[in-house]
């Protein structure tokens, strides 16, 4: 019986796979809920957020902030890009990456500089083996990440922006758009869009307390902030599950390999059996 | 029927409250404030403290915000509140950190294992110490 034990421990293996590739399917499973409780949660306080901007877009503002003066000149791009702390996730991180990369070589062709931050654990080890500036990174965000753990390398970034290291800000992230599909997404997030041609039938302003520079600086780093905070949310939703649909085509897979393995298995079974009887056969004819 | 402003109370975590109220009192960087339906644009950074809000049938209710923004349309109060507790020194101790997070997995390119695991100590590490710095302002208030 030709390779008989070899197959079995084969298909033992291969069982054992799909163990392990069923567990992680129903792990993000469950975990995908959360993960989208959390996006839902997180949304009021963006719109609101957004609403709030759109009004001080409008506003006739004595001041302007250095956020929404749009730069003459392109030196420096920031990218802020969000990615899983985890693999087996399919093509999440490096569809998001290949995006990324395409950006960035259009950038270094025509002289303009990249800088770059990392949240999660895949784009810090991705961008450490490019020839790009890595200048911050947060990792390990966790299943509900906190704003806390952000405003770490959005500061950096936002502080870079002040002071005219970088002239643009862009956050690269996984849109979630629905479990089959998340789209990878690269926004840009400073200077800020002008606001759409609405015309203002009155003028009118803000009273601001203390000042103007003041409130808009803390009003417009809290939007960036929630910004960055609901790509992370976005992201969380898309990693679990891509490695859902992931996990859940190795499972198949794995179903598959075990039939045909278990086909050959008999096969020599079958074959090994008849041998042995045109043997005694043979041997009985011979007598 | 008395006139009323509508009143959104959103933090980043969850909406906390959305209704229309007669007036709401809030502690701005200035000063208490309180502002009642048709009120001027105003925007302000609020003080940790609480923010009530007088509904339309007279009662009161109060919610707690460790700081945040507060936006005045004339039809319109908005509250963005902050759940995270901010300090100008916290920020910028945060983003030292991330630098630093950077700049070390940078330096030791050789054992991805070994930065994933010095990574998540450090991880831990800011997790304690912010622990520590909220349980410092808890106590100070």
């Amino acid at each position: 019986m030709a390779g008989g034990r070899e197959i079995k421990t084969k298909i033992k293996s291969v069982q054992n796979t799909r163990k392990v590739t069923r567990a992680l399917e129903m792990v993000s499973a469950s975990k995908i809920r959360k993960a989208q409780d959390l996006m839902k949660a997180s949304r009021p306080y963006a719109r609101l957020m957004r609403q709030v901007i759109g009004h001080i877009a409008k506003a006739n503002t004595e001041y302007q902030h250095p956020f929404m003066v749009a730069r003459t000149e392109l030196k420096r791009v920031g990218y802020i890009v969000v990615s899983t702390d985890r693999g087996l996730c399919g093509g999440l991180n490096s569809n998001l990456f290949r995006r990324l990369i395409a950006e960035i070589r259009e950038h270094t062709d025509r002289g303009v500089e990249v800088d770059v931050v990392a949240i999660g654990a895949k784009a810090n080890a991705f961008f450490k083996r490019l020839k790009v500036n890595l200048v911050g990174s947060a990792t390990h965000l966790g299943e509900k990440p906190q704003l806390n753990a952000l405003i770490g390398v959005i500061k950096v970034m936002l502080d870079a922006y002040t002071d005219g290291r970088i002239d643009q800000l862009k956050l690269a992230y996984n849109d979630f758009v629905n479990t089959m599909t998340q789209k990878p997404t690269i926004d840009t997030l400073l200077p800020l869009p002008p606001s759409n041609g609405l015309t203002n039938t009155h003028e009118w302003d803000y009273i601001y307390e203390p000042g103007p520079e003041v409130v808009l600086d803390h009003v417009l780093t809290r939007y960036i902030e929630s910004l960055v905070y609901q790509a992370a949310l976005e992201n969380l939703a898309s990693e679990h599950a891509a490695r859902m649909v992931a996990m859940k085509s190795a499972s198949d897979n794995a179903t598959k390999a075990i039939e045909t393995l278990s086909l050959i298995y008999n096969k020599a079974r079958q074959a090994a059996i008849t041998q042995e009887i045109s043997e005694i056969v043979g041997g009985a004819a011979a007598v | 029927m008395t006139s009323t402003i509508r009143c959104d109370i959103v933090s980043a975590e969850e909406e906390i409250f959305h209704g229309a109220a007669q007036m709401v009192v809030a502690t701005g960087e200035i000063g208490e404030l309180g502002i009642a339906p048709r009120h001027a644009p105003l925007i302000t950074r609020l003080k940790p403290g609480q923010v009530r809000v007088i509904l339309e049938n007279g009662e009161e209710q109060f919610f707690y915000v460790s700081g945040g923004i507060l936006e005045v349309q004339p039809q319109v109060v908005t509250v963005l509140a902050d759940t995270a507790i901010r300090a100008k020194d916290l920020d910028e101790a945060a983003a030292n950190k991330a630098k630093e997070a950077a700049e070390r997995a940078l330096a030791n390119r050789t054992d991805a294992i070994e930065i994933a695991q010095a990574q998540a100590e450090l991880a831990q590490a800011m997790a304690q110490l912010q622990a520590l710095e909220r349980l410092r302002k808890a106590l100070k208030h």
